[in-house]
């Protein structure tokens, strides 16, 4: 059976979407795809050694609040200080309450699993990133490189 | 129950990491030896047919035991 093949490029930095490229990718590593991950723009963000991400209400209607608070809780409000601090640790908790894997955790099992991690290379020179923030034994590349790879895939997802 | 060579207890833990574990723990293993599985998360039990299913490992049973879910898998 040859082997099949995934492809994501993740797109961005926050708490709750960080999970999707890193849960994929590491199942399917375990069901045997080879496995790369394309990280840009805001992806950046989840090659860095220390992940400080962040979740935000604002702007997102279809988070849900305790006490229902989706349904009443004026939306403006979201946008006051500490909205997103509050919002963050609620969600890192309840993650923790339900057996959910920390991405730090995600993160290392990809690698183990040989799950290719790849850096863009224009987003670290657009945003004067620093490549010692990031993990080690990742590849810094271009849309080429993604291609080389993502044209002989299986299934190729944008996140 | 049937017989099994090795166990692997994923209670309380959630998507993926159920199958993630497994997946491990039959790398360690021989070929034809059998790996018990305990779980809570109730995902798991359409996740380890599809996984079974996709890596050709043997499914020998999925069921419940004390509101848990309980699975037998035959490395290929």
């Amino acid at each position: 059976m040859e082997e099949k093949k995934l492809a994501i490029i993740a797109t961005k930095g926050t708490l709750d979407w960080a999970y999707p490229p890193f849960i994929l990718a590491s199942t399917a590593a375990a069901l045997g795809y080879e496995t790369e991950i394309f990280f840009t723009f805001y992806g950046l963000q989840l090659l860095k050694k220390d992940l400080d991400l962040k979740v935000s209400p604002l702007g997102n209607p279809g988070m849900p609040m305790p006490m229902g608070m989706d349904k009443w809780f004026p939306t403006i409000l979201t946008a006051l200080p500490g909205m997103e601090a509050v919002m963050t640790s609620m969600m890192k908790k309840k993650m923790a309450d339900k057996g959910v894997a920390s991405l730090e955790e995600l993160r290392e099992l990809c690698q183990e699993a040989e799950v290719r991690l790849i850096a863009c290379q224009m987003t670290v020179d657009l945003f004067d990133m620093d490549t010692n923030d990031f993990i080690d034994g990742i590849e810094y590349a271009g849309a080429a490189r993604f291609f080389e790879f993502a044209g002989e895939s299986d299934i190729c997802l944008y996140i | 129950m049937a017989n099994y060579d090795e166990e692997l207890d994923a209670s309380g833990l959630n998507c993926p990491l159920p199958i993630l574990r497994a997946k491990k723990a039959l790398a360690g293993m021989e070929s034809g030896k059998v790996l018990r599985i305990i779980a809570t998360d109730p995902g798991s039990v359409k996740d380890f047919e599809a996984f079974a299913k996709q890596t050709g490992n043997e499914l020998l049973e999925s069921g419940e035991e004390g509101g848990k879910f309980v699975f037998l898998i035959k490395k290929v």
